[in-house]
Order: structure tokens, then sequence, then C-alpha cells
């Protein structure tokens, strides 16, 4: 069976209330029609449901989000997948500011561009790697304060442009971000070094980018065919000289 | 129930403008603030409308509020010293009233939020007296006396002071205020909105967001770390801060370097939200030197902080963030309108298919522009 709710002038409580305590008593398919603006979509559902979002979500959409597989028919606003520990994210349009904001785990795969400040502070435990993908451009300070996980930045309609902004990773002391195409020195952060990528990345990179071009109908050896360069911290402890007990 | 629980809010702005000047009345920008219902806590919210008073099209209408009639009679007394007043009357208020339209559905979680209690509200339209425009122009005749009301005049305020424009602004959220001043009943080619959660400084009406001077008016979302220096480089320019809001400056730094130093909006732009020395280093030698000397000669009126804005003006709207982007801003155009929002959902309410949706860089101006008359 497929639950599915129309959200025209629904409160976003009620919304989430209604998709929890059926996901409770055991559906797992949801679709959303007429979705614009409810916040916090997809928290508080400890299972691996589906839910299919026809609009725009609201802010902090798949927040603390455990387990469920979010599909999103739009664009999203800022703060997708904050805190995000479990599950999948498909965008099929842009994101907003903020997103993957302490991101440990699960999947956030986005069609178009980032805003500012994705992939700030993301985090990984053991075999626990969050892992945020954008096709398209990211914005200012990409990466910042990143403490673990993986973000790949693709720029796949900008093939000839810098798809970055500026401050790239700044204060960023773990995780990874690959990069397709090049980077401008200067924008770095002064917390990160650029490196080409070896046969491991590639292989990491063939492995997810699989994946991300199967939800989005994207040719991987086409988009592997451009090189990669890929920003590691300089150091895992990057203010360790900056306070004074 | 309400005060009980977690308020997930943080201002709210949205705007839309006609740029082929056709005139639209005021449910669609209250339905997208509306949608933010969440992003302000009650303590203020307001609206600016451009071509509502065709009839008076020519004259400053003053939008007033006074603590009592008393104050109203002492300010009556000054504008008739001061100004030809061609028509006054008391601004159509409902008070009692609700938005009753459940656009994000909280009417049902929370119930109304009716406002109920307001200051006497009033609205002159008036001819500044040719002899009193020998030495001054008459815009700066008019800023002169709209701050020697707000700093000398006890409990009267000037809300909006410009031509075939207005604010209505108050105690409550945004869409409440809507109803309270019925603006489904005026029609107007450039709307901003504002849902206030006040952070550093008291919700009251004089307070609440739009603040206006003469053509002016700004919405904003985040906060002027820089007050203290705006206002201190503002003062001896005869502007007075009187609204304790830290908005207030913004409004008057346009004022002072567009109207009365003519910088062209763009330029006044790169003064407020200026690029960082490091950028400026990079540009071509021309404009790196042209910036540099905004930033030398007009560097108490940088804008610190986070922040998006919206200005209004009688011929546009523009909007700007900080450098950083620190707060959110989304635009998005259909045929002849021009939209901006905290978030995009609060323009797909109203418009669920734009040609386009962006957001802006953060200190690139979004510029909306008339280039019809209006109708």
């Amino acid at each position: 069976m497929v639950k599915r709710i129309d959200c025209k002038n629904l409160y976003y409580r009620h919304l989430n209330k209604i998709i929890q305590d059926e996901a409770e008593s055991g559906e797992t398919e949801f679709i959303l029609d007429n979705l614009n603006g409810q916040r916090y979509l997809g928290t508080g559902i400890n299972k691996n449901v589906n839910i299919t979002v026809n609009g725009t979500p609201g802010n902090d959409c798949a927040v603390f989000m455990n387990g469920p597989s979010l599909t999103i028919n739009g664009n999203a606003q800022d703060m997708i997948a904050n805190t995000m520990n479990m599950g999948k994210i498909t965008v099929h349009g842009n994101v907003g500011d903020v997103v993957g904001y302490g991101m440990r785990g699960g999947k956030l795969f986005i069609k178009g561009n980032v805003g500012y400040r994705a992939g700030i502070h993301m985090k990984e435990y053991k075999s626990q790697i969050p892992v945020i993908i954008s096709g398209g451009t990211a914005r200012d300070f990409l990466g910042e304060y990143m403490a673990g996980g993986i973000f790949i930045l693709l720029g796949i309609d900008n093939d000839s442009e810098i798809i970055t902004g500026d401050y790239l990773g700044t204060g960023m002391h773990g995780g990874v971000i690959y990069i397709r195409g090049d980077v401008e020195n200067d924008t770095l952060g002064k917390e990160v070094k650029k490196l080409d990528i070896d046969e491991e990345d590639r292989k990491i990179l063939r492995q997810y980018l699989t994946e991300y071009c199967q939800d989005f109908g994207f040719d991987v050896d086409k988009i592997m065919s451009k090189p990669f360069i890929k920003l590691l911290p300089l150091s895992s402890r990057p203010y360790e000289n900056l306070y004074v007990y | 129930m309400k005060s009980s629980c977690y308020i997930p809010s943080g201002c709210s702005i949205s705007a839309m403008m006609s740029e082929s000047g056709k005139r639209i009345d005021g449910r669609a920008i209250t339905k997208s603030i509306a949608l933010m219902h969440d992003r302000s806590n009650g303590l203020g919210g307001g609206f600016a409308a451009y071509g509502i008073y065709p009839r008076y099209a020519e004259q400053y209408a003053f939008h007033m509020m006074f603590n009592s009639f008393e104050a109203k009679g002492i300010f009556e007394d000054y504008l008739k010293d001061h100004f030809y007043i061609v028509h006054d009357e008391e601004i159509p208020t409902r008070p009692g009233a609700v938005y009753e339209e459940d656009t994000s559905g909280i009417n049902i979680e929370y119930g109304m939020n009716p406002i109920t209690e307001s200051p006497v509200l009033w609205r002159y339209f008036v001819d500044v007296p040719g002899n009193r425009t020998q030495f001054v122009s008459e815009s700066e005749y008019v800023f002169e006396k709209v701050m020697e009301i707000n700093s000398k005049i006890e409990g009267a305020f000037v809300a909006s002071s410009g031509k075939n424009m207005g604010i209505f602004k108050g105690l409550g959220y945004p869409e409440d205020i809507a109803a309270f001043y019925n603006l489904d009943e005026y029609k107007a080619y450039i709307w901003t909105a504002h849902g206030r959660f006040p952070t550093n400084t008291p919700g009251w009406w004089g307070g609440a967001h739009p603040f206006g001077l003469l053509d002016w008016s700004i919405v904003h979302n985040g906060e002027i770390s820089s007050y203290g220096i705006n206002k201190r480089y503002l003062e001896p320019f005869g502007y007075r801060m009187e609204l304790k809001t830290d908005t207030e400056v913004v409004a008057y730094l346009f004022d002072l370097l567009v109207r009365r130093h003519n910088m062209p909006i763009k330029t006044a732009i790169s003064a407020l939200s200026a690029p960082f020395w490091k950028n400026i280093d990079k540009m071509p030698e021309r404009e790196r030197k042209i910036i540099t000397a905004i930033r030398q000669v007009y560097g108490s009126a940088l804008l610190n902080g986070p922040y998006s804005i919206v200005l209004g003006h009688s011929r546009g709207i523009v909007g700007f963030n900080d450098r950083i982007k620190l707060r959110p801003m989304t635009c998005a155009r259909k045929d002849d309108m021009l939209y901006m929002s905290s978030e995009e959902s609060a323009i797909r309410e109203i418009e669920p298919k734009p040609d386009t949706v962006w957001s802006p860089r953060a200190g690139t101006p979004v510029i909306g522009e008339l280039y019809e008359e209006v109708e």
C-alpha cells in the first residue's frame, strides 16, 4: 500500500505526526503531494520507509533522520540533512545553504547546486561515513570545519568554469572533498591542501558515482573521464595552538 | 501552549514587485509571509506598499503612530505650522481581526492571534509650502521635519513619509497585521513584508519593520552589529535614531548615500556590503580604485553582521545579503514579477511555477526596476 497525503495547508507538526504514526503501524511507502514549506520532514522515523516529496520541503528537512529514504522532486531549502544519521536523500533540484550540517551518516545526493557552507562540520565514526554528492556548483565555505565524511562536487553543466566559491575547507580537520575539475589556489582555506587523486580515490568515486548516476540518469564513465582533485586537511587539530589553557 | 514550546523562529522577509507597474492587492504578499509564520514570534509584523494612493500621489503621505490623542494634537499643531494638510483621516483598521486563510496550517494548531490594541493610527497627505524650499530641497525639508517629529514630539512616530506609498506595521504576526489594516483593499506595484523575531531590541509598534523615510523602506532579517558606528556616523548628518531597532540605520544610510550624496544604488551597496580587501586587490585597476575610495570615504557606513535586506523605493526593489551570506534569500521571476523571500516555499505559495528561481550571491544585489509607468 502507498499512503498518499495532500499536504496543502497542513501544519508541519500534523504532517510529521501522521507519517510517524503510519510508519509505526507498518506503512512503508509515502507520497506527499502539494508539500510547501513544511519543516523537519522525515525525522522521528527509525525505519527504512520511502517518502516521495512533490513540492518544496521547508528548512531542516531530514534533520536527525535515521533510516528513511527521501526522494524530493523539486528544490530543497536551507539546512537539509542537519545531523542526519542514516538513510538516503535524493534531491532532483538545488538545495539551499548549510546542507548536511554535522551530518554523521547516510547519503545526500543532489542533482543540482548547493549553497553556502555545504557539508559544514560533517563527521564520521569507523564505518559510519556520510556522503554528499552535488552535481552542480557550490558557494563559499564548502566543507567548513569538516571533521569526516566524503563530499563530491561535480559541476556537470559547468565543464569550463570553476565550480567552487571562496574559503574552501576553512577549518577542515577530517574527511575528504573531491572536486571534478580544479580550484583556484587562493580560494583554499588555510587548513587544507589540494592533491591529485590516486587509485584508491578513483575506486571510492566510482562506487558512489555509479549509484548517483543511476539515480539521476547520468553517464558515470563520462563523469569519471574528467580529472578530479581532492582536498585534505593539513592537520587533524588545526586550532590546537589557538587556545591557551 | 505557545509560551511553553519551542519557537523555531528567525525573522522572515518577503517582497514582490510588478516591474511593469501593475498594481496588485495585498492578499498575495500576506499569503507569502503567512507561510513563514514560524519564523516570527508575534512581536512585530509589517508591510510597505508603493502605488496605493493615486488620488494623493503628489502629496507626502505621513503614516503616524501616536501614544495618545494629546500627542496627536501636539503633532497636528506642528504639522499645520510646517505643511499644507490636503487631507487627513484615521487609518482604517479592524481591531480583533485575524488572518483567516490557513496558509501554513497554523491556525488549527495554535488558534488565532488577533490584534486588539494599537496606538492611534492616522494618515496625513501634505504639501510642502513653496516658500519653505528657498534654501533646501523639498525632500530635505521633509527629512528634517521627520527627524524633528520622531525626536521632539513625545509619543508621536512617523511610520512612513513618502509619496504614493505607505508602511503598515505593528505588534503581532504579519498576517494578522495585514488583516488588522485591511491590506486586501490596497493595490500596489511593490509590496515588501516582514515577520519579526526581535532579539536585541524591544518589540513595539514603532520598532516593527519596515522602516521608512521619504521614499525608502527597509525590511531586514538579521542583525546590524555595526549599529553603534553607523549611528555615530549618521548623527552629524542630522539623522536621529529614535526607533530602538538596529534596522533603522539601514534606511537612513540609503537616504544619505543615494538621495543626498547622489550615489547610484549599486555603488551605495558596495559601501554598505563592501567587498573584502583581498577581493578588491584582485579587481581591474579602475574598479579597484573606485571601490577603495568608497571603502575609505564610507568606512563607517559599512554594515557588519548577518543580514538579508530588501530595500523598497518608488522605482524598484533591491535585495542584498551580508558578504558571507549568514541569512537566507531566494529570488524568483515570472513574467514581469520579481519575488524575493527568506524561503523558496514562500514564493511558491503565491507563484507555484516561476520562470526562474535562484539564490543570489552574498554581497551581490538583486535589482528590480520599473520599466513601464505605474498603471
